[in-house]
Order: structure tokens, then sequence, then C-alpha cells
């Protein structure tokens, strides 16, 4: 079963705040085993120590957003084997993403004294918008269990264990009851990919989106529900608005709420 | 008169006789109830107020209990409120049935360890679950928890983990005083009176300034616990009272589902413009089917750790509105919405019937008052059944 040589794992970071990448140093416990299964060979934010790709396993965070970036990222993609995109920056765009709905080269103009200097994107993309992503592990940040179960299904050759389904089942699994219902809290929940156990509703709050759209998400049935409640159009677009505001199905939803 | 078993005289009637009767005891014998099934090593389950909600949970004392809250409840909202007096169990029912205690939501079915050429199965922990007590099983949960007990212990495919934790559950149930807005036991002929399957069976009776129960033993074990409490035999007046206060609750079913035909119904009508109509609001989130009492549906999943040296197995609650749950090679084989709700819809009232027998549903209400944006079956079968028929092509050239 063991192999005589520790595959390699590289991290990297685009357009990003760093939290999904330290959610890797989070593991705190299982750490040790995590580098006693594969060589770090390219974590700057835990070691100065870089050795030379290819890589077996490329953690990638961030989105793409500068001329420089979109470049990168293919010498990331010809040096990795395994390439993974970790958090909602990575696999949505990011909250960064929210530039994508208005005309960059104005926030540049308000923000930056000498505008001529920043070489940005017009867009906040996602990696898979740029190379062939072998897995997307979504949230924001993203869960370390979820990290964890995606290195170990790596290193065993398996299909992780992240289901695409709604919050809801995580909430009616842990025994919460659902904040929507029995408060009139309006809540993505229903619409929202599962992965964080439903951390939010446990605490009275309504789901945020953090893991961006699940599988066959009904947003629009979602928004008349939350109309239902009392929520406005405004409220509505930023509700969808969040860090997962350019998934598709979020944009969409967004933009069906937004006064024109 | 007492009929407390130290106190009985010798020339009494039998026991077993006197106490296939109904007796009534009075609300401060409540805490003796709960302190006699305690005292048999029962952890007592019941009714209490959580996060806005009705929730099953471990209870010691009778102010551990609803005391004077009842609930609201129609399709997609869910509201506690006070009452006037101070009933225990005067609301209709919580989002969770006891499910979760008898099917939990994640059960490890084994370890494993990798051997030198094969896996060494590791003995699970001796984990024997705690005996319940039930308190405050309404008819429809009665009906539920049988339906349930078809699926895992009937047939020759017995299901251990099931059966290690419903053999010994004593079940007191509690006769529904109330109906509630998403009810429609009354439809399906599971309640609102509990008929079957209680050990013990109580109505809680609150009127001209008494507070009492009326009580009947469904098992001799359920006939050992009320003979350890101080009771009375119930009066023709106190009788009288408790069967009004079912009936009462038998008349104000705040649903009503038309079973006449209901298989054939649903099972000529797969291609109704209706299914489209409920794919449009159906959320997919899975949510009726986590608060229904009898799905029983539950995935595989198997884990390693990183060293890939341990491995484990588990078993978790999953849905037939999720696409991995029909998921075969080349992909999910309900792949939209439409046919997801088709499918849960029409296994509950139509499938379930060649399957084991009965209908899927017990109409307690749980899908309505706990999707989040309301969604009736008994609203959706109501309009199938009003344009018994017809297809989608001929709604369109009509």
């Amino acid at each position: 079963m063991r192999r005589n040589k520790k595959p390699k794992l590289a991290v990297w970071k685009f357009a990003s705040c760093d939290g999904c990448q330290l959610s890797l140093l989070d593991c705190e416990d299982e750490l040790l085993a995590v580098a006693g299964e594969l060589e770090v060979a390219n974590f700057p934010e835990a070691s100065r120590a870089v050795a030379k790709g290819p890589y077996d396993l490329s953690l990638v965070e961030g989105s793409v957003t500068t001329p420089h970036d979109a470049e990168r990222i293919h010498h990331v993609r010809r040096a990795s084997k395994f390439l993974v995109a970790i958090g909602a920056c990575a696999t949505a765009g990011g909250i960064q993403a929210l530039r994508n709905f208005r005309e960059v080269k104005e926030f540049v103009a308000l923000v930056y004294p000498t505008p001529a200097y920043v070489a940005t994107l017009n867009k906040s993309t996602p990696i898979a918008d740029h190379v062939f992503v072998d897995f997307e592990l979504r949230g924001c940040p993203i869960s370390k269990h979820q990290l964890l179960e995606v290195i170990s299904a790596f290193l065993h050759g398996r299909k992780p264990n992240t289901p695409p389904h709604s919050v809801c089942l995580e909430c009616k699994q842990r025994g919460t009851v659902c904040v929507m219902v029995a408060r009139g809290t309006p809540c993505l929940g229903p619409a929202t990919h599962a992965g964080c156990g439903a951390l939010c509703p446990a605490y009275q709050r309504g789901c945020y989106g953090c893991f961006g759209p699940k599988e066959t998400p009904n947003t629009a049935a979602l928004a008349r529900g939350w109309s239902r409640l009392g929520t406005t159009e405004p409220d509505l677009v930023r509700a969808f608005r969040g860090f997962n505001a350019y998934a598709e199905p979020f944009r969409r939803e967004s933009i069906a709420h937004e006064q024109t | 008169m007492t009929q407390r078993r130290q106190n009985r005289p010798p020339h009494s009637p039998s026991p077993r006789a006197a106490d296939r009767g109904r007796v009534r005891f009075d609300r401060p014998e409540f805490g003796r109830l709960l302190g006699g099934l305690a005292a048999q090593g029962y952890q007592v389950i019941g009714p209490t107020v959580r996060d806005g909600a009705l929730v099953y949970a471990s209870v010691t004392s009778p102010d551990e209990l609803p005391v004077g809250w009842t609930d609201e409840q129609t399709g997609g909202s869910y509201c506690l409120k006070r009452r006037n007096d101070a009933a225990l169990f005067g609301y209709t029912l919580g989002p969770q049935a006891w499910k979760p205690y008898l099917h939990p939501p994640t059960v490890r079915l084994w370890r494993a360890r990798a051997g030198h050429r094969e896996l060494d199965r590791l003995p699970e922990p001796a984990a024997d679950p705690p005996k319940y007590a039930f308190l405050g099983v309404r008819a429809c949960e009665l009906q539920a928890i049988a339906i349930q007990d078809k699926v895992f212990l009937g047939g020759d495919f017995v299901d251990p983990w099931y059966r290690r934790r419903r053999e010994g559950v004593f079940l007191v149930a509690v006769h529904c005083g109330q109906a509630g807005g998403t009810c429609f036991c009354a439809s399906l002929n599971t309640g609102p009176k509990a008929t079957f399957g209680f050990d013990l069976a109580l109505t809680e009776v609150i009127e001209a300034g008494r507070h009492y129960f009326v009580a009947e033993s469904g098992t001799d074990r359920g006939a050992a616990v009320l003979r350890d409490l101080s009771t009375q035999p119930a009066t023709p007046a106190e009788l009288a009272a408790a069967d009004r206060i079912v009936a009462d609750a038998a008349a104000h079913m705040g649903r009503e589902l038309d079973t006449r035909g209901l298989k054939e119904l649903l099972t000529r009508n797969y291609e109704h413009p209706r299914w489209d109509d409920v794919a449009g609001r159906c959320l997919t989130c899975a949510n009726c089917t986590m608060v229904c009492p009898t799905c029983f549906c539950t995935t595989v999943e198997e884990v390693t750790d990183l060293t890939g040296e341990h491995a484990q197995r588990w078993r978790k609650w999953d849905s037939c509105f999720t696409t991995e749950f029909s998921f075969i090679h080349g992909g999910s084989v309900r792949a939209s919405p439409r046919s997801r709700y088709r499918q849960w819809l029409t296994h509950k009232l139509a499938t379930w019937y060649d399957q084991f027998g009965t209908a899927g549903c017990v109409g307690c209400g749980r899908c309505i008052a706990w999707c989040p944006v309301g969604i009736d079956l008994t609203e959706e079968v109501r309009a199938i059944r009003r344009s018994d028929g017809v297809t989608l092509a001929q709604q369109l050239t009509a």
C-alpha cells in the first residue's frame, strides 16, 4: 500500500483573502498526517522552502483578476497533475466579482490616485473559466473537514464525499429547527450547496449562501418565498450578490431583482 | 379509592381486568408517571420548546414539557403561541417526528483497518441505544412508526440498527385535543385518536377548573406503570369529556385529502401538467422528506483517513429530491425537479400501497408546514383530480 515517494502538494494563491489556504494550516491535529502523506512542495504561507514542480496535487485559491494572473494560472495548470480549485473565489469569482456587475474603470478612478498604474481585468472570474479544473471545493471559507476529505480522496484515488444537495439536509440531520418556517427568517439554505454543516441556522440565522448554488437550485421560487416574508427587491439583489455573486444561478437571480 | 398496588384490598378484582378500563389521574400525578418510567430505566423523550418549535428531547420533569404552549401551522409557517391554560400537550406536532430516535440521521455501520492482505473489521464499541420511553406520541406518529416497522423489520431483511433501537421502546400516546392547520389524519384514518401500538394512551382534559388525564393501557407493561400511579376509575362524565375532545379534533382538520382511488388517480396522471407547475415552485431542498415520519431512504458513504489504513462506512439519511439519490452509471435518473417531486408524491400515495400495503402518508402535515415555500400535497392531489387525465399537450392546444 505504501508509496515509495510522497506526492507533491502545491498551494497557489490568486485574488483572495488567504482564508481558504489557511484552513489547511487550521487542520492542526491532522496537519502532521498531511505532511506524512504529502510533500509540502510549494506553500509559501507555510514554508519558504519551495521544491520544483511538477506537482501531483495543486490547491488553487483565489480568482483571476489581472492579466498577469490570467497568464500565471496556465503555468500552474501545466505544473500540476491534479488541480483543485478551493473556495468561493476560485470556484465563483468571490466577493470581488461584485465588480463584474459594473464597469471596473469607474471604481479604479475613484479609489486610486493614478489609475494608469493599475492593471486589472474588467471581471473577476473563477479558475475553471481559464483552465481545466479537476475538482471544485466550495465555501467561503472552505470547510477544513471537506479539504481533508478531498486530500484523502485524492491520495486514495476515490471520489470525495462532498454532496451537492441543499443545506437543508444538514440542518435536519443535526436537528436544527428551520429558521425560515419557524421564525420567518429569510434563508438561502434551500438553494445553497451543503458543506458548512448548516452553521448559521444552528445559531438562528438564515444561510448566507457561502457555499454557492446547490445542484438544480430554484432561486426564483426561493426569492418569491423571501418576498412573502417581506424581503424587498434591493435586499434580494444583495442576498444573491454575496461571496458567490457571479455563480450563474445567483448572478441571474440578483439581476432579475435589480431595478432598471 | 386508589388503585395503587400496595393499597389494593385483597378482594379487589384482578388488576388485568381493571387496567383494561379507562382511569383518571390528576395533573399533579403526572410527575410520578415520569418518575415511574425513569425508575424502570427508561430515558423519557418528550416535547420541549426549543428555537421556536416543539422538539422531542430528554424530559425529566413536567416543567420541561411545553406547559401552556400551542402551535399554529400552515403551509411554510410554524408559530408557537401562548395558550390561556397550562396544558402539557396543548399543541399538535413539532417539526421532527420520533424518526431520529429510531432511525438516526447518521449511523456508523462498521470500521476497518488495512491488514496485511485484506481488511480487518474492527469491532464496534458496545453502544447499546438507551431504553427510550416516548412521551406524547400522536396517533399519526404511531401509524408512522408502524410503517417504519414494516420497512425495517418486515420481510426477509431486518435492519439490526433499527431493531436494537425499536425493541423495548415504551410508547405513551396522547390523543390529539386539537387539530393543526396542516393536519389531515382523519382523511387517512390514522388519527386523531390512537387506537393501537401504544403502552399507555392519555387524553388531557382541562375544563371547569379541573386538569386531569384519562388513561388507558394497551399492554401489560403499560398497565403496570399505570398501577403505580394514584388513579381513580373514570366517571362517565370524564370519559365523555375525553371523547368529546378527540371528536372535536377530528372535526377540525386543517387539511383534507380525498383518498378515493388515489393510487389509480396518480398512476394514470404521470404526464399531468400539474407536475410542471409544482416543479416551478419546488426548491428540491428535501425538507419534506427529512421531516416526513415515514421517509426512510439512506445513502452509504465510505470514508478513509489520510493514511488510507483506516476506513469507515456510514449510513446517512438521503432524499429522493437530490440528484445523487438516483445516480447510476451515466447520470441521475431523475434529473428534473418535476420527476423528483412526482417520484416522492407517487411513492407516498400510490406505489407505497404496492410495496408495503398502506399509504406512505399518515396525514401529519409536516411536509406542508416545513416546506419553506409551503407546497401542499393535498392541494397538488386536488389539482390533479380536478383535471384528471389532462396532459400538457392537451392543455396547450385547448
